[in-house]
C-alpha cells in the first residue's frame, strides 16, 4: 500500500475533504503530526476526573445505610461510576448522609465534614437527612435536616430511597460537578 | 407460682413495705412496694429458691403526672414464672435504691430512666446519661417537659 503523497499517511477515512463527499465543502484542519493535539478546557478535564472518582465517606446512621450497602454491593455496583467507599473523611470527596442525624450526632457530622479535603460534596439521602422525615413533628432529639449543619448538593427523597434512586442522585451530582468552573475568572 | 402467692410470700417477709397487688386485666401482675425497700425485696426475689427471679426483663420509668413510678418486670428461667414489681415515687426529687448489684443488667436501664425521667438511683455503679448528650437540660419523657428552642445553635 502506497502512502498518500499529500500527508505521508496511508489513504483511509481521514483523506482530504475533497475526496469524501460526506464532508461536503467544509475544510478540515491539517492532519499532519503537528495537528495531533487534544484541545479542550482544563475545567472539562478536571471536572471529568472529579466526577469519575467520587469516593464517598461511609456514613450510615440508620436504615438508609442498608440501601447504601446494597448500592455499593455487586447487584447495583456503585463502583461502575468510580464511587467507592472510604472509611476515613481524609480520603473522601463525597459525604453520603444516610440516615437520621440526632443532636448528639450533629457535632460529629460537622467535624467529619470539616476533615474532608476540598473539593467536597454532600448528598442527603432519605427523608431524615432531608427534613427530619418521620421525626419532623414532635421530636426533641432529631436534627430537622442535615442542611442545618452542612451545605447539601443533592437531596434524595425516599424512606429509604432504593439503590436506583441513590445512583440517580450520584449521577445528578456528577452533572453538577461537570458545570463547575475551577479556572475561570472569579465572579 | 401465681402472682397472689408471690405477693403473700413477700407480704409475710417484708410486711408494710409491700403495699398491694395490681393484677386486674393485665399480666403479669404488679406487686406495689415501698421504694425504700426495693433493693432488699429484689435480692429476696432473686435468691429465694421458690422464686429465683434470675432475669430482669425490663426496668421502666413511668410518669403518672401526679407521681412517678419505676416498674420492674421479672422472669424466672428456672420456674418459668413472671411478676412485676412497681414502686411509686414523689414528683419532687424522685429517688430510690439501685438494683444493679442484684441484676447487673439493671445498670443501663436505670441510666435510661435517669436520662429520660430524672429518677435518681442511689448507690448505682455508674449513673450517667445514656442516650442524650451530657449537657442536655431536662428529662424529655416527663409530661411537663418543654422543648428547648436551640441546642448548640441548631434549631430543635
Amino acid at each position: 500500500m502506497s502512502n498518500d503523497p499529500a500527508n505521508g499517511r496511508p489513504p483511509g477515512p481521514d483523506q482530504p475533504p475533497s475526496a469524501n463527499p460526506a464532508h461536503g465543502s467544509v475544510p478540515l484542519p491539517a492532519t499532519g503530526p503537528e495537528a495531533h493535539v487534544l484541545v479542550g478546557s482544563a475545567d472539562l478535564f478536571v471536572n471529568w476526573a472529579r466526577k469519575s472518582s467520587l469516593w464517598y465517606l461511609l456514613f450510615a446512621t440508620a436504615c438508609c445505610g442498608i440501601e447504601l450497602m446494597q448500592a455499593g454491593a455487586s447487584r447495583y455496583d456503585l463502583d461502575r461510576f468510580g464511587a467507592v467507599f472510604r472509611a476515613t473523611p481524609r480520603q473522601s470527596d463525597l459525604m453520603l448522609v444516610a440516615g437520621t442525624i440526632t443532636h448528639k450526632m450533629a457535632d460529629r457530622v460537622k467535624r467529619l465534614y470539616e476533615q474532608m479535603p476540598e473539593p467536597k460534596y454532600v448528598i442527603a439521602m432519605g427523608s431524615c437527612a432531608n427534613t427530619g422525615g418521620p421525626f419532623y413533628k414532635d421530636s426533641y432529639c432529631v436534627v430537622k435536616g442535615v442542611d442545618l449543619l452542612i451545605p447539601v448538593d443533592v437531596y434524595i427523597p425516599g424512606c429509604p430511597p432504593r439503590p436506583e434512586a441513590l445512583i440517580d442522585g450520584i449521577m445528578k451530582l456528577q452533572k453538577i460537578i461537570m458545570q463547575k468552573k475551577n479556572y475561570g475568572p472569579k465572579a | 407460682m401465681e402472682a397472689q402467692a408471690i405477693f403473700d410470700m413477700l407480704k409475710g417477709k417484708f410486711g408494710d413495705a409491700v403495699v398491694e397487688l395490681q393484677g386486674e386485666g393485665f399480666g403479669p401482675a404488679f406487686v406495689v412496694v415501698s421504694p425504700a425497700e426495693v433493693n432488699a425485696i429484689a435480692r429476696f426475689l432473686r435468691d429465694d429458691p421458690a422464686l429465683s427471679f434470675d432475669s430482669l426483663m425490663c426496668l421502666s420509668g413511668v410518669d403518672y403526672k401526679e407521681r412517678f413510678a419505676v416498674a420492674y418486670h421479672l422472669h424466672s428461667m428456672k420456674h418459668r414464672h413472671a411478676v412485676g414489681v412497681k414502686a411509686f415515687l414523689p414528683r419532687e426529687a424522685p429517688s430510690l435504691p439501685t438494683v444493679d448489684d442484684v441484676w447487673p443488667a439493671a445498670n443501663f436501664q436505670e441510666r435510661e430512666a435517669y436520662d429520660l425521667f430524672g429518677i435518681a438511683f442511689e448507690g448505682s455503679k455508674d449513673l450517667r446519661r445514656i442516650l442524650l448528650p451530657e449537657d442536655w437540660e431536662g428529662h424529655p419523657l416527663r409530661k411537663d417537659y418543654k422543648y428547648p428552642d436551640f441546642y448548640h445553635g441548631i434549631k430543635v
